[in-house]
């Protein structure tokens, strides 16, 4: 009898599975575990309390990312204390326990979830697992990637396992090809638009379909990163010859022989015919327009030719969240949002912090400037991505712009470290996250992609890409 | 850790729904390398203006509440991000148990490893113990994890689902991590058979 067929889901957790209890228990193995250093002091601590040792170190990656600031002479000195403490402990924890470790001296630092792909320990098939929610990202490469707690940092660095029970298999599916303006974030913002900010919870999401398979690894990356938006316990889509190829060559990427037999193993990770999900999505690509987030949770999403919701149009507990959305991030029902006037522009993240995001924003500013008056700030996701927009040119069109050329960190996608917004300060950004205050007390953020974030930085207020000239 | 075994307390009402972990604890206050004295600051932006004066409205700085051991939320609790200081910082301020139609998953999992109990139960169970928070201090929850019931101050009782491992963990208090290197054995194979596997992870 042939084996009942599996989702790719399946077959990396089978593969992983180190002992099952009778309840469905199960200690998972962990191949990559990334750290930074706001999620793992607590963590080195209770090693050190307990005695206990770093299992695989050599498995164990650390970068400092979250409080890192972005500007010149933070190799040396950093003002904030507490900021500068916590960068020191993970200088000392990666030292004391023999981890990979890229300070922020050296141009290989970044955010870890950026760092991560481009230095090739993320491959597929892999385990991966880190004390930050958009490890998700790493799904992009058909890895079962995602966050954790810093009681689990701990217990991944005792063990190099976690206590887990499977989560149900979900797919979303985006069929046909996206029109031109449309990217990977509009995609993933839709599909949270679509089902909620807990549309996912208990799921592993794997997205497929022809839109998905038309994205480079970056738009990859960006649309598995925010599936914990979506609730999602981690996002999936399953390795083709477009993930081959950017893994080819990276510095921890298998050579020769090796790499040989690592794809005989990645050409058999796709769910195959017949498979079980729990629960499907399915939007057409064409579908799909340049969106824009009007409230303050990442499911408030509309495409850019809509206008603000009335909450009484919601239902249940959304109305009088809507009620609150709309109270804090100073809008009125009816409002275009086309007209909605911003006072800063942040391109960067985890989400959207990488090469092809910068050349994506850079496109629309060539040879235009920032309105008068605003700020702009592009953050490179690491001092790789930074040296590569400077050598494309992409770094002098940001500057001629008017934004500010920032080195690489999380930076104002969770304002940690000293780039914040000022309370009511209107942000069009390219991160993840629009909750109250994120991005500084009081601060107004709208997701978008880096051309919609361009874009809205000439003009001075939320712009649809397709009719920007 | 401290187990949970039966809790009896004052239930918070807080019916908004997506509450995520930056309300729960903003980022300023996870530049602490250590678990201990988040609770000051737990729901920081919403329990006090700018200049750290309380804000009289919010739920935890009314006199009914402000020793109040159990939150009644709307749905999907805890959503956001991983900060396990969002579980810490409650738990510093004295809440032992959140009690939703949904949480995040990882807010969810990171609960059990503090020694907060979440329960999710069916939205017109939450809408009875909304109303029963709403009573403040007259009205006292009693939550049993052996049992897994929760019982309105009138004696109205609603069961709750648990997975038995983290039921097991927490009514014990119990380590992971000393109960997983009790598997050590296991893991050493596994990686010699993962190494054959796949030599190049």
């Amino acid at each position: 009898m042939a084996a009942a067929p599996k989702t790719l889901y399946d077959k990396i957790w089978d593969a992983h599975v180190v002992h099952q209890a009778e309840d469905g228990t199960c200690l998972l193995y962990i191949d990559r575990h990334l750290v930074h250093e706001v999620t793992s002091p607590q963590a080195f601590e209770g090693l050190r309390l307990s005695g206990r040792k770093v299992r695989a170190p050599e498995k164990t990656i650390a970068v400092p990312d979250h409080n890192v600031p972005t500007t010149p002479g933070r190799e040396t000195h950093i003002d904030n204390e507490e900021s500068r403490i916590q960068v020191e402990a993970l200088d000392r924890n990666a030292r004391d326990f023999g981890i990979h470790y890229y300070p922020v001296s050296d141009i290989r630092q970044g955010i870890v979830h950026i760092v991560g792909p481009e230095q090739g320990w993320t491959l597929p098939g892999m385990t991966v697992v880190c004390g930050d929610s958009h490890t998700a990202t790493h799904g992009a490469f058909g890895a079962l990637a995602h966050g954790i707690g810093t009681s689990e940092v701990e217990h991944v660095l005792a063990t190099q396992t976690l206590i887990q029970k499977k989560s149900k298999n979900m797919k979303v599916e985006i069929t046909g090809s996206l029109k031109p303006g449309v990217t990977a974030k509009d995609i993933t913002l839709s599909v949270i638009g679509a089902t909620g900010t807990a549309g996912g919870n208990g799921h592993v999401i794997e997205y497929c379909g022809q839109a998905i398979r038309e994205l480079s690894m970056e738009g990859r990356m960006t649309v598995c990163n925010m599936a914990i938006e979506g609730g999602a316990r981690a996002g999936l889509i399953a390795p083709d010859e477009t993930t081959f190829a950017y893994i080819m060559g990276r510095p921890h990427a298998p050579k020769g022989a090796l790499w040989e037999a690592a794809m005989a193993w990645w050409r058999t990770l796709y769910s195959d015919e017949g498979a079980h999900f729990d629960k499907v999505v399915t939007l057409r690509g064409e579908d799909i327009a340049p969106v824009v987030t009007w409230g303050t949770s990442p499911e408030d999403v509309l495409p850019i030719t809509g206008v603000v919701p009335d909450p009484e149009s919601f239902t249940g507990g959304k109305v009088e969240a809507a009620r609150r959305s709309l109270d804090y991030m100073g809008l009125k029902p009816g409002m275009r949002l086309q007209d909605i006037e911003i006072d800063t522009v942040f391109i960067g993240s985890c989400t959207n912090g990488r090469i092809e995001d910068l050349r994506a924003a850079a496109a629309v500013l060539k040879g235009r400037r920032k309105k008068e008056g605003l700020r702009a700030m592009v953050v490179p996701g690491s001092g790789l991505v930074r040296k590569q927009a400077e050598d494309e040119g992409l770094a002098q069109i940001f500057i001629d712009a008017g934004f500010e050329w920032r080195l690489a960190g999380c930076s104002m996608c969770l304002a940690m470290n000293p780039d914040q917004l000022s309370p009511g300060e209107r942000c069009a950004a390219t991160s993840n996250r629009n909750f109250e205050g994120r991005q500084g007390r009081g601060g107004r953020t709208h997701l978008m992609s880096p051309a919609m974030a361009a874009a809205a930085a000439v003009t001075g207020r939320l712009t649809d890409i397709r009719t920007f000239a | 850790m401290t187990p949970f075994t039966t809790l009896t307390g004052i239930a918070a009402p807080m019916p908004l729904v997506n509450i995520d972990t930056d309300m729960i604890i903003p980022k300023q206050f996870l530049k602490t390398i250590k678990r201990s004295g988040l609770g000051r600051n737990l729901f920081d932006e919403m329990r006090y203006t700018p200049d750290g004066a309380e804000i009289p409205d919010f739920v935890l700085n009314q006199p009914a509440w402000r020793k109040a051991e159990i939150l009644v939320a709307g749905d999907n609790f805890g959503c956001g991000s991983s900060r396990e200081h969002a579980p810490w910082a409650l738990l510093d301020f004295g809440i032992r148990c959140v009690i939703s139609t949904s949480f995040a998953d990882i807010f969810y999992n990171n609960c059990f490893k503090n020694g907060i109990l979440p329960v999710v139960l069916p939205q017109d169970a939450v809408d009875v113990l909304m109303d029963d928070a709403r009573k403040g201090a007259n009205a006292r929850i009693t939550v049993d994890l052996g049992a897994q019931t929760v019982t309105s101050s009138d004696g109205r009782t609603f069961h709750f689902d648990v997975d038995p491992f983290k039921k097991h963990c927490l009514m014990n208090g119990l380590d992971d991590i000393a109960l997983t290197l009790e598997k050590a054995a296991a893991i050493d194979s596994f990686e010699k058979k993962a190494a054959a596997a796949r030599p190049w992870v």
